[in-house]
């Protein structure tokens, strides 16, 4: 292959999209001065499925599984974002169980996401002990979601109106002894990390990030917090009662590599606290609204009740309708801020559905992170930001 | 969003973002609402660059971060829905003092579907700006860098435009090195 050079000599390198570094499908064109990254293009979209398109031919219903398929290490989360912007327009009751279950699963997803990326940046810059023990905690997550909805990670549980099914049997016992060993585990990724010498070099002061950049580029989520930005969602627009538990808003001050991983280490000491709030609070009760304009009838009902009957022939064919209006719910996943902006017609189809992936908008500080850096500190670089391509291209 | 913050029309009390850009732009804001808590307002593309610098700088405002910026089409719908034009490059603003959001909307004609790019004022909306452009064909007037993000370079067509025909046959890729040069060129 010949080499390319620019005007100044500097070498043009194409890294990705299937480089295994990249966390996916991101491709970088690099223009390289030595070692040094003189300018850095992200090229993007190798994962665009036209999610925001499929939706417009699916009922609300339906959609649900789409989003599984957005961030698909956070299903929960995107689950949840999109049940909310449907909810705020259908104005529906959720029950209490329902809210607290969700704040509990989104939790979780946010400990087994974190999990991944914490374990797999690790990888990246070789300490691949980490990457292993991390994915043994998030397997026994995804047991628990597996208990719920039949699948580890395409979970749909989360469904407009409440959940998809009960919490199962066993449930709050699989739930409590994950609780009960993760903070020791977490102290263990950090004896491998935190303090690690090797680790601490490769990731102090790379890829700082000013506050005043983060917040004009749009990031946010751990990234932004690690540049010293007090936003979270969870506290600032809360949903799903978030108000009502009692957890910290981690707040960095530097915004380098270091300070990202370590945000996201200390984030899932707080969600490991909030799991176990929302599990002493669980209430008794429905997990799905009543409304039977919006939520299936239980089968019991089908074999006695004609009305139940109808209910479930049109919601199975037709889907529930919402009525018109355009609504801009966001929710704090794992990744920052997870807006759905829906516009409805009064159909039973979205006439307009956008999500604001936070990966999407975290990604357009890279550029930014790696001029001037080595191009082996953008691999540190690209794990710290922590995108999912998934949700990038949608 | 929990059932208190349902479809409560604020006229008790008129909400203080709106109240502020009224003081401030009177007429020039064609209309203006609180739906869900969000104040939205539609503006004409001439004066969006004027409102979102002062709803960014205003002291008691403060919308410094822009979180989302799509594109969307009304075809055949803008009386049902309310809409002044076929197009709409709708902006979600947020105010970390306020803790709150706004909407901006610009209604574009089809045959004229132009607006003024805000990357000036937020580096943010360059990529939200490039995927508006790339899924319905609307034009940012001063980006830096407007070209397709999602879709391949040489696709036809504007996917999420309502009239959209997909291609019958499979798209055939294209992969040009000498393009490298030039993408890293024009910068991010």
């Amino acid at each position: 292959m010949a080499v390319r050079l620019t005007e100044e000599q500097n070498l043009v390198l194409n890294m990705g999209p299937q480089h295994p570094s990249t966390h996916g499908v991101l491709r970088l064109v690099l223009e390289l001065d030595g070692e040094i990254v003189v300018n850095c293009k992200p090229v993007i979209g190798y994962l665009h499925t036209g999610f925001e398109k499929t939706y417009e031919t699916k009922t609300y219903y339906q959609g649900v599984t789409l989003t599984d398929r957005m961030d698909y290490l956070a299903p929960l989360s995107n689950n949840l974002g999109y049940a909310l912007a449907i909810e705020a327009l259908l104005d529906v009751e959720i029950p209490p169980r329902a809210t607290v279950a969700r704040v509990l699963l989104a939790e979780l997803t946010r400990l087994a996401s974190h999990l991944v990326s914490v374990g797999s940046h690790a990888m990246d810059l070789g300490a691949m002990s980490v990457f292993l023990y991390c994915f043994r905690e998030r397997e026994r997550i995804l047991d628990v979601f597996e208990m719920c909805s039949g699948q580890r990670m395409m979970t749909s549980y989360i469904r407009p109106g409440g959940l998809a099914q009960d919490l199962p049997p066993g449930f709050e016992e699989a739930v409590r002894a994950i609780l009960e060993v993760m903070p020791a585990r977490i102290d263990e990724y950090e004896a491998l990390l935190t303090k690690n010498d090797i680790w601490r070099d490769r990731t102090v002061g790379i890829g700082t990030l000013l506050l005043d950049d983060a917040i004009r580029l749009g990031v946010t989520g751990p990234s932004l917090r690690a540049s010293g930005g007090d936003f979270d969602l969870r506290r600032d627009r809360p949903y799903c009662g978030y108000e009502e538990y009692d957890f910290q808003v981690i707040v960095g001050s530097r915004g380098d590599v270091y300070e990202r991983y370590l945000m996201r280490i200390r984030e899932m000491r707080e969600s490991v606290k909030i799991v176990r709030q929302a599990l002493d609070r669980l209430p008794g009760g429905s997990h799905i609204t009543s409304d039977r304009k919006v939520a299936f009838p239980p089968r019991s009902e089908l074999a006695t009740s004609m009305e139940a009957l109808i209910h479930h022939f049109k919601l199975a064919t037709e889907g529930f309708r919402v009525p018109a209006g355009e609504v801009y719910t966001s929710i704090e996943s794992p990744r920052g801020e997870l807006g759905v902006y829906l516009i409805a017609d009064g159909s039973s189809k979205p006439y307009r559905l956008h999500v604001r992936a936070p990966s999407f908008a975290n990604m357009q500080a890279l550029p930014v992170l790696a001029r001037g850096g080595l191009v082996a500190d953008l691999v540190a670089i690209i794990g710290s930001l922590d995108p999912i391509f998934g949700e990038v291209d949608r | 969003m929990t059932d208190q913050a349902a479809t409560e029309p604020t006229q008790v009390e008129p909400d203080p973002v709106l109240v502020r850009v009224r003081e401030e732009f009177g007429e020039q804001v064609l209309d203006s609402a609180v739906e869900h808590d969000q104040p939205t307002f539609v503006v004409d593309r001439a004066d969006l660059l004027r409102l979102a610098a002062f709803l960014r700088d205003d002291p008691e405002l403060r919308f410094i971060r822009m979180s989302d910026l799509c594109g969307a089409d009304f075809l055949d719908v803008e009386q049902q829905l309310n809409r002044r034009a076929r197009f709409e490059v709708v902006y979600h603003l947020h105010s970390f003092d306020l803790k709150r959001w706004v909407r901006l909307r610009v209604p574009l004609d089809e045959d004229d579907a132009v607006v003024p790019s805000l990357t000036g004022l937020w580096p943010a909306a360059n990529w939200f700006e490039r995927e508006a452009y790339d899924l319905f064909g609307i034009r940012f007037a001063g980006h830096p860098d407007l070209t397709r993000i999602l879709m391949p370079d040489d696709w036809e067509g504007r996917p999420l435009r309502k009239d959209y025909q997909p291609p019958r046959e499979p798209h055939e890729w294209s992969f040009n090195p000498e393009e490298w040069q030039q993408a890293v060129q024009r910068g991010s």
